[in-house]
């Protein structure tokens, strides 16, 4: 069986639709007929994900022969080079820091909640290192270090889970959206920032993330159909970390493997060892390559797992065993990429300690930032409902101000330190 | 006031839009023709799109075919499939996707194909449409227009009406327009486009081909002169037909049948002022409670269901605003508080001319 390159996309198939851009591609058959001529393999070869996921660095922290990582003809994996292996080891170091400083800092009731990535640093780590200055990024709850390493400042990253009313960040200048909480809702989101870069013809590309649960949704399936139908370059990176707070993947999908479902939408999806940051390096960098080359939307399926529970007000034991946790610290992304490090000579004690020393700086910022109380104005809550507030709104502004105003006049009065 | 910039494309200039728009106006004759709803609508997309490329019309349908109100007819074959194209069928993926544009340069106008079909884009309205500019701080604008045909009277069959703006106008963050002429739906869409905060355009569709006698070309000029000056009409009610007796609230589809229920009332010697609300979200107290306070009586008109809607929250603003210039209780025609109801019972649902004289004549008039 083999499925037909030949579909076509809108404004194709009827006479007289002559826009340009819009549909360049599917006149001689789109993206997937594009990569089948630029790979030389079938339709069904290039959106089918490799028979195996790719993996470069074993568990043990050994390069496996070429033969063995998994690459297929189209589906070509080259090792990333040293300096950004080293670069996302840093980042890998500094993201464990952040996650256990965080977890620490929930518990001393300085964070109100966070939901953190430990396990799943290389995915937030690549996720981030792929894209490009003018890229844009989607991230969702879990993904605070992706945005760090992404270059938004870690306190300011963690203004929503310390319980502060407004994102921290400004969005458009990192080219960061907000982390989402709505499952999947982003990923519409990042398919529109693509729409409109790519009409204005600018080159940038979207990574847009979400998590195994996440892919039930329906935004899921309407963005990635919305992605394949107009071209856009957005690559979808799915974290498959095994669990949608306690329900199992087995619960939400019986696909062969979420990569999978990529060629219902006429697309190429990959799967990828989750804690191999070497792997998700070569397979994130290309497919953000082939989005900025025309290729369409990809989707890459990560495979990982949430190491610990969703968040602080989980409790992990009561839906899986510890034997199954364990299994999953022996495959630990920080350790192998040691180790891998470490035996290229590419990493020595030297080396260590300085992304040591980098790595607890960054968790001092977070305490030394997140300690701070954070004045709030209660004037806040009317300014930013809309551009101009309503008169409705001005009103209601008065009556609080007014409020506070006499709490404040009856505090003076009664307080015999304001009157001295 | 908003104006319509862009942080990318910028502002053609007002003498290259009006330029071109009037260009675009196929063969308007000068001074005031009949004109349909539609028809003004449309003209004031082509305009609006024609000032501002960031400006973009998506949704189904709205493409070849023109919408199926036919209200986008025409614009694609204007400004081509990257303006003005249809989407997949999915109602989330066009108000996402419209969220996404908006925080990067662009001004959509979407379209929802029918009220009641609006609802899969609901969580995207409530979660990320209306709130994006607070959670950010006001750092993201979402300037985006979603244009909703809604209300009944034109025999739709199940699902095919209802009026929705309840819900829209309980969200914060969402301004909330219903025009209810031909010449308002030109300036409210104009000024919705124009607008940094996402507006719902509750279209109201029996109103569709209904023709007023209108200058587009006056209003037009009007729109640039305003933008020019900073002004606007935007958040303003309209004394759509003065009066001195009792007070008819209205919106949308509903004064029509508020002015055809005053005319009736004239005849029996009655006089009644009909205020078109227009925007919902901004509410203009201002003008409606000086209307009360003059006549001393009140009836607010709806199609929606009655029960915890904006026709109460009217009542609820009038009646702690007005309450000593009141002769008798604010009264209320609605829609009953039922599911909207299928062509061959519509007719006792809708408020009509007779219900609203009734009321009026409930209004204490012996005290």
């Amino acid at each position: 069986m083999t499925i037909s390159a030949d579909h076509t996309a809108p404004g194709q198939t009827a006479q007289g639709r002559q826009s340009q851009d819009h549909i360049e591609d599917s006149r001689s058959g789109g993206p997937v007929a594009e990569a089948v001529r630029k790979f030389g393999i079938t339709a069904e070869d290039y959106m089918l994900p490799a028979r195996h996921q790719i993996q470069m660095v074993d568990q043990d922290g050994h390069l496996k022969p070429h033969s063995e990582q998994g690459a297929e003809p189209g589906h070509e994996y080259p090792l990333p080079g040293d300096a950004e292996l080293l670069a996302a080891y840093e980042q890998l170091v500094v993201g464990r820091r952040v996650n256990d400083q965080n977890s620490a800092l929930v518990r001393q009731g300085r964070m109100a909640v966070y939901p953190s990535s430990h396990g799943q640093e290389a995915c937030q780590v690549a996720a981030a290192l792929c894209l490009s200055e003018g890229d844009w990024m989607f991230p969702t709850y879990r993904d605070s270090v992706a945005v760090m390493t992404r270059g938004v400042d870690p306190v300011q990253t963690m203004t929503l889970f310390r319980g502060d009313w407004h994102s921290g960040y400004d969005p458009a200048k990192h080219k960061v959206g907000i982390q989402c909480t709505p499952l999947t809702t982003q990923l519409l989101h990042a398919v529109g920032v693509a729409h409109a870069a790519k009409l204005r013809g600018e080159e940038t590309v979207v990574l847009a993330m979400c998590g195994d649960g996440a892919t039930s949704e329906g935004d899921f399936h309407e963005a990635l159909n919305f992605a394949a139908v107009f071209h856009l370059p957005v690559v979808f990176f799915v974290q498959n970390n095994q669990y949608a707070i306690s329900v199992p993947l087995a619960h939400q999908s019986v696909a062969p493997s979420l990569a999978h479902k990529a060629v219902g939408y006429g697309m190429a999806g990959e799967r990828v060892d989750g804690n191999d940051v070497v792997a998700l390096l070569a397979v994130l960098d290309r497919a953000v390559k082939l989005a900025r080359e025309g290729s369409g939307p990809l989707m890459v399926e990560a495979h990982t797992y949430r190491m610990q529970a969703h968040t602080n007000a989980d409790d992990a034991t009561r839906y899986r065993q510890d034997s199954e946790v364990a299994q999953w610290v022996a495959r630990d992304p920080l350790t192998r990429m040691r180790t891998y490090l470490t035996d290229e000579g590419l990493l020595d004690d030297d080396g260590e300690s300085r992304i040591a020393e980098k790595a607890e700086a960054v968790a001092t910022q977070l305490r030394n930032g997140l300690s701070e109380d954070v004045p709030v104005d209660p004037q806040d809550l009317f300014k930013y409902v809309f551009s101009t507030p309503t008169p409705q709104l001005k009103e209601q502004s008065a009556l609080l101000a007014d409020e506070l105003a006499r709490d404040a006049s009856a505090g003076a009065s009664t307080n015999p330190e304001s009157a001295k | 006031m908003s104006t319509a910039t862009s942080a990318v494309n910028g502002n053609v200039s007002s003498a290259t839009a009006r330029a071109a728009a009037t260009a675009a106006a196929t063969a308007e004759a000068t001074g005031p023709q009949p004109v349909t709803m539609a028809k003004a609508l449309n003209t004031a997309m082509a305009d609006a799109m024609h000032a501002d490329k960031s400006v973009l019309v998506f949704g189904e349908d709205v493409g070849m075919l023109g919408g199926v109100f036919r209200i986008t007819d025409g614009l694609t074959k204007m400004f081509g499939e990257q303006r003005c194209f249809d989407t997949p069928l999915a109602e989330s993926g066009i108000v996402g996707m419209a969220v996404g544009m908006a925080m990067n340069s662009m001004r959509p106008v979407i379209e929802m194909q029918f009220d009641a079909f609006a609802y899969p884009a609901f969580e995207q309205i409530v979660s990320h449409v209306a709130k994006m500019h607070n959670r950010t701080k006001g750092a993201l604008k979402l300037p985006m227009v979603i244009r909703v045909p809604y209300a009944g009277g034109i025999g739709g069959v199940e699902h095919h009406c209802d009026s929705s703006e309840s819900y829209y106008a309980h969200t914060a963050g969402l301004k909330v327009f219903a025009p209810a002429t031909v010449a308002d739906a030109y300036r409210m869409l104009r000024e919705a486009i124009d607008s940094d905060d996402p507006v719902m355009f509750m279209e109201p569709k029996k109103l569709y081909w209904s023709k007023d006698m209108v200058d587009l070309e006056a209003l037009r000029d009007q729109h640039a002169s305003n933008t020019a000056a900073g002004t606007s009409t935007e958040g303003r009610a309209a004394v759509a037909r003065p009066g001195t007796d009792a007070t008819l609230i209205a919106y949308g589809p509903s004064v029509p049948t508020a002015l055809a229920a005053a005319a009736a009332a004239a005849e029996e010697g009655r006089s009644l002022e009909v205020i078109d609300v227009r925007s919902i979200v901004p509410f203009d107290d201002e003008t409606i409670c000086a209307s009360v306070r003059k006549t001393g009586r009140a009836v607010v008109i709806a199609e929606a269901h009655g029960f915890a809607s904006v026709s109460s929250e009217i009542v609820a603003r009038v009646q702690e605003r007005c309450f000593h210039h009141l002769a008798a209780p604010i009264r209320r025609v609605t829609g009953f508080d039922v599911p909207y109801p299928a062509p061959k019972l519509e007719h006792y649902y809708l408020p009509g001319v007779d219900r609203i004289l009734d009321a009026v004549d409930d209004l204490q008039w012996e005290d």
